[in-house]
């Protein structure tokens, strides 16, 4: 089976600064890929680089064994949304068709098929009641789910989604990681899965990518979330507890993840 | 009432007034709705107190007014959306510029005093004194804008409404954000002519506003700001010409009374479906 995605000695700066520093690993298709790290280990940065939006300063970045081709329809694309939307008074119909050939210059216009697309997406996700309601009244768990059916649009057969568990309830975390799932089961879409949590994942995951302190570990979760190796991609001592079949990362007797997590909230929207 | 209406058509500059308020307020509408939906309104309203730098300089070099209104806020709108896709969102950068444009604005006219008795037409609109000519040039002038917004309104919105999503998928930020507002541009140097540089507001921005209130669908919320817009337009010229207010300052009344009509809209129909 060829990769994916295949990184060679690749390294990425972002401002003088290494996010990635000579890291080599591949992802084979039909693969789902949990991508852990603290934050600023570079999983947005990841991801960029595989949209082609970011040139590696040294190695190679190939993706369906070429160089990342910016606007490849085979991708889809969940974006951390960084914007804060303002009053945006527009349907949530309008919101995701815009995404639809949203590159072309032109009036926008849909066929027929393209609409048939996207309501059957839309179900999947269980957002089709979003579709008629504004942005501007919909909570941050609904626009997420919004935009992950959007990033199905398109029989993609790359999914690079950058955390898209945020904002999401329990349930819809749930929702959310099924839909994931059946998409790369059954379509054998190869899905990258960055999140704060690796438990809810365990269950789904293939393997996963840990990065930190600009390296990267691939593995599975037995290989790659034990003590030796977060430690080294932490900077710090870590300790991996396993219970009940839950693991948790700590650092000096606190859960790393979840004080992450609580740290995010106040930066996401920079 | 019929003849109430009928009499003003007997004025040939009553007509101008309607044909030239007409064009631009659908324009205004339409290109306005873009604005709102961006949320770069203040840019907008910016680019306008630039034009009066330029409207005021062309005086000064023998030129009509329009088109040094023209020129500096299509210089100024290619600058602004170049210099970043992010620049424009900038408050404090674009209050100090629209200060200092203001500022010019104030020294041409210092340097060309008959000028000065334009100055007030400038800053608030002087629709009834529009000729056939300047009717034409509007005409031109719009089918140039609607033509340009036309062709890049696919981006436009998608870029509007998710840049992150919409550079990935290879749309460019800056381009999209450069050709669009040199579209505001022209959209405000037509604007200013019926309603001055320091109203453009009322056209540009509280019927989209108002529309975006009343209607959450893309093509419809723009149908409706443009149909808002000529409504003001036209209902401002017919009060002015019967109570001898100001043109400008009818349509900056109905405009104000529109939004906040439309703003009350949303919450009774939130209360009816839940």
């Amino acid at each position: 089976m060829t990769a994916v995605i295949e990184l060679d000695h690749t390294t990425i700066r972002i401002g003088g600064r290494s996010i990635l520093a000579d890291a080599s690993f591949a992802i084979r298709a039909g693969e789902f890929i949990g991508v852990l790290g603290p934050n600023g280990a570079g999983k947005t940065t990841l991801m960029r680089a595989i949209l082609g939006l970011l040139p590696p300063s040294k190695g190679r970045v190939l993706v369906f064994g070429r160089a990342p081709q910016r606007g490849d329809p085979a991708i889809g694309y969940l974006p951390q949304v960084r914007t804060v939307l303002p009053d945006l008074r527009v349907r949530g119909l309008d919101f995701i068709s815009a995404s639809l050939h949203g590159e072309c210059w032109g009036l926008p216009h849909l066929s027929s098929i393209d609409r048939t697309m996207i309501e059957v997406t839309l179900e999947a996700v269980g957002a089709q009641e979003l579709a008629y309601r504004p942005l501007a009244e919909m909570s941050g768990g609904e626009r997420q789910r919004l935009l992950l059916a959007q990033a199905l649009l398109g029989n993609p057969k790359l999914l690079l989604l950058d955390e898209p568990l945020i904002s999401l309830d329990a349930r819809h975390q749930e929702v959310a990681i099924d839909v994931v799932r059946k998409a790369c089961r059954e379509r054998g879409i190869t899905v990258l899965f960055s999140a704060h949590e690796l438990n809810q994942l365990i269950g789904t995951l293939d393997r996963v990518l840990y990065l930190g302190n600009g390296q990267a570990a691939l593995g599975t979760v037995e290989e790659v979330v034990t003590a030796p190796v977060l430690s080294r991609l932490y900077g710090t001592e870590i300790h991996v507890l396993r219970a009940d079949g839950h693991i948790f990362v700590m650092s000096r007797g606190r859960d790393v993840e979840h004080t992450d997590h609580l740290h995010d909230h106040g930066h996401h929207h920079h | 009432m019929a003849t109430i209406i009928t009499d003003m058509f007997d004025y040939e500059f009553m007509n101008n007034a309607f044909a030239a308020a007409g064009i631009v307020a659908l324009v205004s509408g339409i290109v306005g709705y873009f604005l709102v939906l961006r949320g770069q309104t203040f840019a907008g309203h910016a680019l306008s107190h630039i034009g009066f730098a330029g409207a005021t300089g062309a005086g000064l070099i023998g030129l009509a007014p329009l088109w040094g209104l023209l020129g500096f806020t299509l210089a100024a709108g290619i600058v602004m959306g170049a210099l970043s896709e992010r620049i424009s969102n900038r408050d404090v950068a674009i209050g100090v510029v629209l200060a200092l444009a203001l500022g010019f604005g104030l020294l041409f006219l210092h340097y060309h005093t008959s000028i000065a008795t334009q100055a007030t037409a400038l800053l608030f609109g002087n629709v009834l004194a529009v000729d056939r000519n300047m009717i034409v040039t509007l005409a031109a002038l719009s089918i140039v804008t609607l033509l340009a917004l036309a062709a890049i309104m696919r981006p436009l919105v998608f870029s509007s409404l998710q840049p992150e999503l919409a550079e990935a998928k290879g749309v460019s930020l800056r381009l999209v954000s450069t050709a669009f507002f040199a579209v505001v541009a022209l959209a405000v140097s037509e604007c200013a002519q019926i309603v001055g540089v320091l109203l453009v507001f009322t056209l540009m921005v509280g019927p989209p506003a108002a529309a975006q209130r009343v209607t959450t669908r893309l093509w419809s919320g723009l149908a409706l700001a443009a149909v808002i817009a000529l409504a003001e337009a036209w209902l401002g010229i017919v009060i002015a010409f019967h109570t001898d207010w100001p043109v400008s300052f009818c349509i900056a009344v109905l405009s104000a009374f529109g939004y906040f009509a439309c703003l009350s809209i949303p919450q009774h129909a939130r209360a009816h479906t839940h």
